[in-house]
């Protein structure tokens, strides 16, 4: 597609990234029939190739940024659909995280939206805080009633509400700095990103990981300096913080790869998977030793599925017969392009494995876009759920902590993925299951 | 950039009024009239072309429809239909002067007929869409132009649209029953049904490919068919473009309809094979892809027949798909084709002439010669089977002159395909890229007879008036 960039706007490198994506693309529409929004509102402003054409005019500008096109950039959930349809490998994502980091630093959003954004980008990734408000939000919960029915904030403050889970699991030691040992002898080291909400949200999903990793003779290093991979602030393009997470990230995982040697690390929420393994891209024009560590370690980021597959997994006991249908994470199916390893492994398990329609539209998750965008996130929730409940199956496996919250609350229990395979291979059955199957 | 016609002055000058006009008719999320958010409107699949318009409405029902195509009728003003904007030859490109009135919020299944074989869809539905929705019943809805991931009904009906499988399924035309549409004065009227003839004129006939310019189509009535047994496709690699397209024509000529015969040249094979791994030929100047399809007794003397007649054209590999899964990325590479070659050049320009098959090599050969003398690399990519050809003409649209040679060879190609027997268009309309080349397929006795049937359904010209036909002094004053 043409282009207007002077030769000065193109000596900014994020301008000159941000064209080469333009370049790249055909304006075909193939995009338009796979994004979630454009789907539910029917409005070209609202698909991705719409997106992309506000975004390339805004740049070209060089203007700040308007309501007109932050607010469809705001409905983008960033869910890269369009990038496993398009045809031409655009890369939507550079484009898309560019644009928000540009409506941050040149658009004044209105004051209760600044200020949620902020609260969310401070307490998201400090565990302590999340805590903390997490307990505040379970005694808001029975006022939830109490807010208006209409209105930009008070949907917002609901959609809040419902996401606080009713009742919190206690911080686990495993996810606090350590070399957990392999039982056995020792086949191979990673690092496992412990993470920020998760940890907090459901420190199962990280215990399982570590026995798992362990038994099946692998050390699982919990780097000091490590914590939030910088995703959260990154979709809010909160350049700085980003960063500033990442960067202590590769700080951490480089010492660890110069020290005990890392054979990967481990992600498993895929959501800060696709960010971890975009740190190359992110630190391309730092200096060269950041550029250079970035890159590494972006080389050797996997989800844990994919290194599941990797080093091979065995159950040891005949799995109950269940039917799990598995939702795959747009961050691990379109970011990653992480389809086969956990359907394959949930199989190989001895699970039943069904797919949902539509499995390539979000669920309405999408990091903070459910606080964000309440109404287009229930919408997507509801029509996700509706698909899951039609394969008739017996609980939902998911990759990632941001869609388990969006998805609980139904009938149908969600786990995460790796819960059932450290089942089927020793470990406990996960507490969610516990009226599915009696031991 | 392409002429317009001339915005009509006293409709520029109400514009306020008439958006405030178009907000009484539609919920507020269905007029867009701020200029950044029409901007992204200003343009569909053929981005070379770009005009704002005066304002975009998105109704959601066909009452909405006739509402806002009374308005505009009683107040003068053009009207653009667009579907999900992939139009190829700028058939969605807009006026200064003309509301567009885009039809994707229209996109409700609303009945579906298995005892008779037939499905009612609203005019926003996808292509697809309708084949997901009857699918579970194993049935199809046959047309499948290369975009119907995108693409929507209501635009295949206005373009006739085609595909890879209308060698064997016949054109948008072919599997048609009835249509609901609104007339420019903003009547609702029913054309056929869920029967096989209409009474009278054949008015179905008339409106599919009348490309948005006689009436706002709003609901199709679609035939859809039993899935085949099952289907394999052939990749069948050769030395040169003149052999594979000689190979095509023996298979037709012997009497074999394969339900799919697509031809890619090696810039397009390489291009698709980067996007769908499906195991191309990388090696190979040229390849068909030939589908046959029914039970496995059917499909294994059709493909025995079909590499007989390869085997005479010196073919470098035939190799039939292992499996369901490699079947699919065959199609993937294929129908993704357009925007694939994307990854190797920022623009391209896409043609669609039809030649008869005998011509095939003679025009590839001329093809090739062109793509030398312009300087511009061309990818071949097309329904071979049905001589339907879809050069692509890769340029630059960053450098205008890159891209007038363009558009100077694509009208030698299609000047081409009419000298040799052939005609201008095969699946994607006239638009408006084709538009000022009509003169050379018709003559103007021959234009101002299509123009007055035109007339007698729009007498204003409101309807998609800048498509189709060489401007006339009344457009341009």
């Amino acid at each position: 597609m043409q282009t207007h960039f002077t030769a000065e706007q193109l000596r900014d490198p994020g301008i000159a990234s941000a064209n080469q994506v333009l370049r790249t693309c055909v304006h075909c529409g193939f995009c338009t029939a796979t994004c979630p929004t454009f789907v539910l509102l029917g409005d070209e402003l609202d698909s991705p190739r719409g997106r992309i054409y506000l975004i390339k005019d805004m740049l070209e500008s060089g203007r700040p940024a308007t309501e007109e096109v932050v607010r469809h950039v705001d409905r983008c959930l960033s869910c890269l659909s369009c990038m496993t349809t398009c045809p031409s490998g655009v890369n939507y994502m550079h484009l898309v995280d560019h644009a928000r980091t540009y409506i941050e630093q040149t658009y004044q959003r209105p004051w209760h939206d600044r200020a949620l954004r902020a609260v969310l980008g401070l307490v998201l990734p400090r565990p302590a805080l999340m805590r903390a408000a997490l307990l505040g939000a379970r005694l808001a919960k029975p006022f939830a009633g109490l807010l208006p029915k209409t209105g930009q904030l008070p949907l917002r403050l609901r959609a809040l509400l419902r996401l606080a889970p009713a009742s919190l699991p206690p911080a686990s030691h495993l996810d606090r700095p350590q070399d957990h040992k392999p039982v056995g002898p020792r086949r191979g080291r990673v690092a496992l990103l412990a993470g920020c909400a998760q940890t907090v949200l459901d420190p199962a999903i990280n215990a399982a990981t570590v026995r798992l990793l362990t038994r099946l003779g692998i050390e699982v290093v919990v780097a000091k300096g490590a914590g939030c991979c910088g995703a959260l602030a990154h979709h809010m393009g909160k350049h700085d913080p980003a960063m500033d997470a990442a960067r202590a990230n590769i700080a951490a995982w480089c010492a660890e790869m110069d020290g005990g040697g890392l054979d990967a690390v481990i992600i498993n929420t895929s959501g800060c998977g696709t960010t971890v393994k975009d740190y190359g891209y992110m630190f391309r024009n730092e200096a060269p030793d950041w550029a250079d560590r970035a890159a590494r370690v972006s080389a050797i980021a996997m989800d844990i599925t994919e290194y599941l597959v990797r080093i091979g997994y065995t159950p040891t006991r005949a799995a109950p017969p269940l039917t799990v249908a598995y939702h795959a994470a747009c961050s691990l199916q379109h970011g990653q392009k992480v389809t086969d390893a956990p359907k394959s492994l949930l199989r190989q398990a001895g699970f039943k494995v069904a797919e949902p329609a539509e499995g390539h539209l979000c669920c309405g998750s999408a990091g903070t876009y459910n606080m964000l965008q309440p109404e287009i996130s229930s919408q997507l929730r509801a029509r996700k759920l509706g698909n899951l409940h039609a394969t008739g199956a017996d609980l939902i496996a998911a990759g990632n902590i941001g869609c388990m919250t969006q998805l609980a609350g139904d009938t149908l229990p969600v786990v995460h993925t790796i819960e059932l395979l450290d089942w089927m291979a020793g470990g406990p059955q996960p507490e969610r299951l516990a009226t599915l199957v009696t031991a | 950039m392409i002429e317009q016609p001339e915005p009509k002055t006293d409709v520029l000058a109400k514009r306020d009024a008439i958006v405030a006009g178009l907000r009484h008719l539609l919920p507020a999320s269905g007029v867009i009239a701020e200029p950044l958010r029409l901007k992204p409107y200003e343009t569909d699949g053929l981005s070379a072309y770009r005009q704002v318009p005066l304002a975009v409405v998105l109704p959601e029902t066909t009452e909405q429809v006739a509402a806002v195509m009374a308005f505009c009728h009683a107040q003068g003003v053009r009207v653009v239909p667009r579907g999900a904007g992939t139009s190829l030859s700028g058939g969605a490109l807009p006026m200064a002067d003309a509301v567009v009135l885009g039809l994707m919020r229209m996109n409700r299944i609303l009945d579906i007929d298995y005892a008779d074989r037939c499905a009612v869809v609203q005019a926003g539905v996808t292509n697809i869409g309708i084949t997901q929705a009857v699918a579970q019943r194993q049935f199809f809805y046959a047309p499948d132009p290369s975009s119907q991931l995108a693409c929507m009904i209501g635009g295949n009906v206005n373009m006739n649209s085609g595909g890879a499988h209308c060698l064997r399924y016949g054109v948008t035309a072919n599997n048609l029953l009835g249509l609901k549409i609104v007339t420019v004065e903003g009547e609702i009227l029913d054309i056929g049904g869920a029967y096989l003839d209409a009474a009278g004129y054949d008015w179905l006939g008339l409106l599919t490919g009348s490309e948005g310019q006689l009436a706002i189509v709003t609901e199709v009535t679609v035939r859809i068919l039993r899935s085949p047994e099952g289907a394999r496709a052939m990749l069948a690699a050769f030395t040169s473009n003149e052999i594979a397209g000689a190979c095509v024509d023996s298979i037709i000529a012997s009497g074999i309809i394969p339900v799919a015969l697509e031809f890619m040249d090696r810039p397009a094979i390489h291009a698709c094979e980067a996007f769908a791994h499906a195991g191309y030929p990388l090696d190979a100047e040229a390849m068909l892809i030939i589908e046959v399809e029914g039970s496995t007794a059917e499909q294994d003397d059709l493909l025995a027949r079909i590499r007989d007649i390869c085997a005479q054209h010196a073919p470098i590999s035939l190799e039939v798909a292992k499996t369901a899964e490699q079947s699919l990325a065959i199609w993937k590479g294929r129908k993704g084709a357009f925007g694939a070659v994307g990854r190797i050049s920022p623009d391209y320009l896409c043609m669609d002439g039809t030649i008869p098959t005998s011509q095939l090599p003679a025009v590839l050969r001329r093809i090739g010669e062109m793509s030398a003398s312009y300087g511009l690399q061309v990818a071949n990519i097309f329904h071979a089977g049905d001589g339907n050809l879809h050069p692509l003409i890769m340029f630059d649209a960053n450098s205008a002159e890159s891209f007038h040679k363009a558009e100077a060879f694509g009208a030698d190609i299609l000047r081409l395909c009419v000298e040799v027997g052939g005609c201008l268009t095969g699946e994607h309309g006239v638009g408006v890229e084709k538009r000022d080349l009509m003169g050379v397929q018709f003559t103007e006795i021959e234009l101002d007879q299509q123009r007055r049937v035109k007339s007698a359904f729009d007498p204003g010209w409101l309807l998609n008036a800048n498509k189709v036909f060489p401007l006339t002094a009344a457009l341009r004053a």
